[in-house]
């Protein structure tokens, strides 16, 4: 839509000013400079920047700047980096997966059956979400460590006879406290898909005699997918390079491919591996995502 | 009629299972503060007695203090900066024509869903290149990238819900463009800018990772409990400080959530 007055105000004497003013588009780009600009400079420049360096090399303590693809030769090469970025894409798949499935009827409960506070339970349900994340996975370290909650409690009822190792420094622990830690985040896309789909279907539906069940495989859940492919995404992405959660609980076996990137730029101080390996990783997760809607294109067909 | 009797039907099994999700979301953070009134130096069960003693020793230790300013320093300037950029962003963003506005979008949100790591090793590596040392200021420049798509989904909705023929009103009447901002969209907006500082600034305050790779000599509160958490002792301590930031980080965002909200329907502040 151009505005019609757009070219009078062109001869108008504060030329600049009015146009400006007038010119709602310009105006627009305008207002969104200052954000743009920083995030130019906080988020494009340091990643051409992290892809340039991940065809640097290393000589004992220097960077050699010379390009080369002995990073990515190497992460072709060595197993270890494939067994961490599969685990990566494997844990965040199932804490994913389970963490849509289980909040999924929660949203729906919220959508469909809770009729005054809404608004409460969705407070209720995002407020983890937005506190602190460390403190979170540090609760679970308290809750499944070797003497902790789970164990001292499973001990003093004489359940079992010594601690269970099975929880902590495990990927289960990982995955657990990783569905946990984000579960909050999945149901709000769930929930605003589910809120948004209009009941007069759903009428109808119940007038020409679907029951129950065939008006939620039918109408509700196709309806709803796109909430739940955006809550896969909004949750698998950033757990696939989640550093505190594997550190914090995940020992030797439960590593993972944040925990190798952290190191390179930590302990390790090979920078231009670490910078390889975080664009292999987005690279990776690319992938998985696309591979996984490619997959929810095919079964809504 | 139709309505009320597939809509309004109590579903007591769906009913019990929320209330049970809602509950186990809360349970592993309700142990922190649990065991730091328990005498005990260890974190089992049975408890062993009723203590204020670890907080007591919280408050004789300095460093804490100094973590705690460090960290209300940082959030206090990134809940500002990004608010007061995300107000302009906001409402270019809410308006109907704006070539490229899904991109732009994107580009905004991006934060939320790329992995805070590759940002913090993205933003190490360029300040190490410029010779930039690290400081509270690179840890407030993460923050500012981590809290800016937060700010803006809170204040979209605000501005989307705007009245605009007030504003077109308020020029028509010869308000200029900056009169008609204070005196008219301003005070729509304002629960929203609001609930924008309360979040950004919990974020900050709470933020690990970025701390993490952009701190320099001094921590943060997240970045001084990660450095403590290796000596054992200092557990109960740990637990202390951290149920009083939880019981501060759950008023804060409880408020911001409650001001996001203000007036509008539940689905609102909802990343998209």
């Amino acid at each position: 839509m151009t505005r019609p007055d757009g070219l009078a105000t062109l001869t108008a004497p504060s030329f600049a000013g009015r146009f400006l003013f007038r010119h709602d588009i310009l105006r627009g780009y305008l207002l969104l400079s200052p954000t743009l600009v920083v995030l130019a400079l906080a988020i494009l420049i340091p990643f051409a920047l992290l892809v340039a360096m991940s065809f640097w090399s290393m000589a004992g303590y220097d960077m050699v700047t010379e390009p080369s693809l002995g990073n990515y030769a190497a992460i072709l090469e060595q197993p270890m980096y494939g067994v961490l970025l599969g685990r990566s894409l494997m844990v965040a798949a199932i804490a994913t997966g389970v963490t849509v499935i289980l909040s999924y009827p929660v949203a729906y409960y919220v959508a469909f059956h809770v009729h005054r506070n809404k608004m409460m339970w969705i407070i209720l349900l995002t407020l983890p979400f937005w506190t602190s994340y460390l403190l979170r996975v540090f609760a679970w370290r308290v809750v499944l460590g070797y003497e902790g909650a789970i164990n001292s409690s499973l001990l003093g009822l004489e359940l079992i006879e010594a601690p269970l190792q099975a929880f902590l420094y495990s990927k289960t622990a990982v995955t657990i406290a990783l569905a946990h830690a984000w579960a909050a985040f999945a149901i709000l896309p769930i929930y605003v898909s589910l809120e948004k789909i209009d009941k007069s279907l759903l009428e109808a539906a119940a007038d020409l005699g679907d029951s129950p069940a065939r008006r939620f495989w039918r109408i509700t859940l196709p309806l709803s997918l796109p909430g739940v492919v955006s809550a896969f995404f909004l949750m698998f992405i950033p757990t696939v390079g989640d550093y505190v959660t594997p550190a914090m609980l995940g020992g030797p076996d439960g590593l993972m491919i944040g925990n190798l990137i952290q190191a390179q730029f930590g302990p390790i101080n090979n920078w231009p591996m670490g910078a390889a390996l975080s664009l292999v990783m987005l690279v990776a997760v690319a992938v998985a995502g696309g591979m996984f809607l490619l997959l929810t294109r095919l079964v809504r067909r | 009629m139709a309505e009320r009797e597939i809509f309004n039907r109590h579903n007591r099994p769906l009913a019990v299972y929320a209330t049970a999700f809602t509950l186990f979301l809360y349970l592993p953070i309700l142990f922190i503060p649990l065991f730091s009134v328990n005498s005990g130096l260890y974190q089992r069960f049975p408890l062993e007695g009723l203590t204020l003693d670890w907080y007591a020793q919280l408050f004789a230790r300095g460093p804490v203090f100094d973590a705690l300013q460090n960290s209300l320093q940082v959030g206090l300037a990134v809940s500002v900066i990004s608010t007061v950029l995300a107000v302009p962003a906001a409402k270019a963003l809410s308006r109907a024509v704006l070539p490229g506005k899904r991109p732009i979008t994107g580009f905004v949100m991006l934060p939320l869903i790329v992995p805070g790591l590759v940002f913090g090793v993205a933003l190490l590596v360029v300040i190490s290149r410029l010779g930039i040392p690290l400081s509270l200021y690179t840890v407030a420049l993460g923050h500012v990238v981590i809290c800016l798509p937060f700010a803006i989904s809170i204040l979209l909705p605000r501005f989307e819900g705007a009245n605009r023929s007030l504003e077109e009103a308020s020029a028509d009447l010869g308000e200029n463009g900056w009169w008609t901002f204070w005196r008219v969209t301003f005070p729509g907006i304002l629960p929203g800018v609001v609930a924008s500082l309360l979040l950004t600034f919990t974020v900050s305050f709470d933020e690990f990772i970025m701390a993490f790779f952009l701190s320099g000599t001094d921590p943060t509160l997240p970045m001084y409990i990660w450095t403590q958490l290796r000596f054992p002792q200092s557990f109960p301590a740990l637990l202390a400080l951290s149920s009083l930031i939880l019981l501060a980080s759950f008023a804060l965002v409880f408020l911001s959530l409650w001001f996001a909200r203000m007036g509008r329907p539940a689905s609102s502040l909802v990343p998209r």
